[in-house]
């Protein structure tokens, strides 16, 4: 049961991100209606088959790739709900609602079974670290979005096109403040994700820090957040290079979950294909 | 039968000086309303006059009678000899007038392409004559129609849809740079009719203030008064620069008065908030370079111009399929309108009733439990007859005044106790048309 809500979301995501792309093309409010109508039902489902499998495998189920995919595609939906209905913003949702359907799909062609907990996962830190970082990673996505948005909308006004992309995306001011905002909420939920992560190693493995790869590329991750944050606040970046780095960072904490889990063995390869 | 005709001129047709002759006053609409209907033919009227055109458009029950009378009316209360009016004037009737009407309203018939005032002043037109009763049924119905014609073609096309002037395409501008107005500053420097024109809207976009700068500071002084903003001296843009979003620059200075170097200076300081620089001088004022800056926007005249003009293109593309959504809205007027004449009213009415009275001889012969032909005869003439005695006084009224001046009255009020409905509408309109029935006037 709870497989098939998992995998049976995708569709509710791809119609959904099919509405917001029909919607940011024709303009026709019904497709941002209906859009959001779908995310909302696939979010809705979404949960509800987290929490059913939750309650089969009695524990967290984002434990392999196959859960942790589909856990990311169920927080980058509701993520983008709640800045949707917050701000408005609904051109958005064609270029967020296809992140949540990408990692939906990815995740529907990965066998679904669950497979039993490794020991070295049975803690209650499993939770709040996995939480922690999936919605902050979810906030990073609304922000990547909002920037690929900002550099289109940015290039319309510098080169002075006032075409099709100009009348559709909503202002720049707007955009760059949806980025901050996700900043704002994104970087202390990473940093307390990381925090408790290294909490829970010591409690693990025996020590805070190992260099493992995971450990690596996240600290590269936050790193680069921490720049962005630190030169909005002092020296005031925003603007073109503000989206160009929340555009860098969502592509390090993609790399820090896929790349790593795929390319790099390490302590945290747990989620690899070849579990 | 009744139709309508629209006569009337336009910019197009005649210059200024004959329009202005020819504008109907608001205090006098009534009365000219009034005495246009005086006309023998003349059964519904409304006058539209703006500073565009001045057009009447009546429901005739006679032809081209109707369109000369409107003429000589219009020649005759503004006391031209309608001789001089005709090469100005044009007419249109029946489904030529809906169409024009139609066009009128959704702004295709403009001087600027998708202009929005047009619709509310066809819309106090209506009002008007409303007011003054000189509207029926029929042309009530024909503004109806107009009022959501021009409502789709406002949604369904982006007719409408772009700036065309250079002050409106700079506030369209700068809300795509800052979103929110209110909490932006204006810098003016030095005057001229387009930067001022720009400040205006930009204040009407709400803006939180204006300064205003002048090689002359007394004139300075004067239009910030106009503006309600606050004046400073030309030498002290660069300490004033940094508060300011918006700059609109319009001086006669032979060089550029800020360079890319102070640009780049200003916005360090103002730790990258966005500027927004319209350069309307030329030559210019402002260092055209300075648009490569992050978070700094130059436009001068010559962009803003480009941006019109692409926005002119788009809404004469616009513009074509507005004309489709005309096109297919004069057909479905003209199916409700041929419902309204007589001959489609007898035949739905006959239909409607002898639907009625089969189902009633059916019963009555299930209700007597016999087959017997003869008995079916005898109810059937009885019925019939009943049914031809009571739908002979409206049918051969109908029939009787097919020109007068009340049919179209007659045949609404007929339509309505008789509860003749919009589906039977259509079959009647579809029978007459293969029958060749179709009234013509």
């Amino acid at each position: 049961m709870h497989i098939a809500l998992l995998k049976v979301t995708t569709f509710f995501y791809l119609a959904g991100a099919l509405l917001y792309l029909y919607f940011i093309i024709t303009l026709n409010e019904r497709g941002a209606r209906l859009g959001r109508m779908s995310l909302m039902i696939g979010v809705i489902l979404h949960a509800a088959g987290f929490g059913l499998r939750w309650a089969a495998a009695g524990y967290t189920p984002v434990t392999n790739l196959f859960e942790s995919l589909s856990f990311f595609a169920l927080t980058i939906a509701g993520a983008f709900l709640v800045v949707e209905i917050r701000y408005g913003l609904r051109t958005l949702g064609a270029f967020v609602a296809p992140l949540a359907f990408i990692f939906s799909i990815f995740s529907a062609f990965l066998p679904g079974e669950v497979a039993g907990l490794a020991p070295a996962l049975n803690s209650y830190w499993l939770p709040i670290h996995v939480f922690l970082l999936f919605v902050g990673d979810a906030v990073f996505a609304v922000a990547f979005g909002a920037g690929i948005m900002y550099l289109m909308q940015e290039k319309q006004v510098k080169h002075k096109k006032m075409g099709a992309i100009f009348k559709r995306l909503p202002s720049l001011d707007v955009l760059d403040g949806i980025n901050y905002r996700c900043l704002t909420i994104g970087f202390p939920l990473l940093t307390v994700g990381i925090i408790t992560g290294s909490i829970w190693a010591e409690y693990a493995w025996g020590s805070y820090w190992s260099w493992d790869p995971k450990e690596t590329w996240s600290l590269i991750t936050w790193l680069l957040y921490a720049a962005l944050l630190h030169g909005r606040l002092t020296v005031g970046w925003r603007g073109r290079k503000a989206a160009i780095l929340a555009i860098v960072g969502f592509g390090a904490i993609l790399f820090t979950f896929l790349g790593v889990n795929l390319l790099l063995p390490g302590l945290h390869s747990y989620s690899s294909l070849s579990r | 039968m009744g139709h309508i005709v629209i006569i009337g001129l336009n910019h197009r047709t005649a210059p200024v000086e004959i329009r202005e002759r020819l504008a109907f006053p608001t205090e006098a609409i009534g009365h000219a309303l009034r005495s246009l209907l005086e006309r023998e033919s003349l059964k519904e009227g409304v006058i539209l006059s703006t500073c565009n055109r001045v057009e009447i458009c009546a429901l005739t029950t006679r032809g081209p009678q109707g369109t000369s009378e409107a003429k000589e009316f219009m020649a005759a209360y503004h006391g031209i000899p309608l001789g001089e009016l005709n090469g100005h004037l044009y007419h249109y009737e029946k489904d030529e007038a809906v169409k024009h009407l139609f066009r009128v309203a959704s702004s295709l018939d403009s001087m600027v392409l998708g202009e929005p005032q047009i619709l509310g002043q066809v819309k106090d037109a209506y009002g008007y004559a409303v007011e003054f009763r000189t509207i029926g049924p029929v042309l009530d119905k024909f503004f109806a129609k107009t009022f959501s014609v021009a409502k789709r073609v406002r949604t369904e096309t982006k007719v409408a849809s772009s700036a065309v002037s250079v002050s409106y395409a700079a506030v369209e501008l700068a809300r795509k740079i800052f979103g929110d107005l209110s909490d932006k500053t204006v810098l003016l420097i030095g005057a001229g009719e387009m930067c001022e024109l720009a400040a205006r809207h930009l204040i009407s976009a709400g803006v939180k203030g204006i300064m205003v700068t002048n090689r002359t500071f007394e004139r300075a002084v004067k239009l910030a008064e106009e503006f309600g903003g606050m004046p400073i001296r030309f030498d002290e843009i660069p300490v004033h620069l940094k508060r300011a979003d918006i700059v609109i620059s319009s001086t006669g200075a032979p060089h550029f008065i800020l360079q890319r170097q102070d640009i780049e200076e200003i916005i360090r300081i103002r730790k990258n908030r966005p500027m927004f620089f319209i350069d309307m001088a030329v030559p210019r004022d402002i260092d055209p370079d300075a648009n490569q800056v992050d978070n700094v926007y130059v436009y001068d005249i010559d962009d803003l111009n480009n941006v019109i003009e692409t926005n002119l293109e788009e809404r004469q593309r616009e513009a074509l399929k507005a004309e489709e959504i005309v096109t297919e809205e004069v057909y479905s007027f003209r199916r409700w309108l041929d419902a309204q004449q007589a001959t489609p009213t007898i035949i739905n009415l006959r239909r409607k009733y002898e639907e009625v009275k089969n189902t009633e001889v059916a019963k009555a012969m299930t209700m007597l439990g016999t087959e017997d032909p003869k008995m079916r005869k005898v109810v059937e003439s009885l019925a019939s007859s009943l049914l031809n005695k009571i739908l002979h006084a409206p049918i051969s009224s109908l029939k009787k005044d097919a020109n007068g001046k009340n049919q179209m009255d007659l045949v609404t009020v007929v339509r309505e106790i008789f509860d003749l409905t919009e589906a039977s509408e259509r079959a009647g309109t579809g029978d007459a048309d293969r029958t060749g029935e179709t009234p013509q006037d």
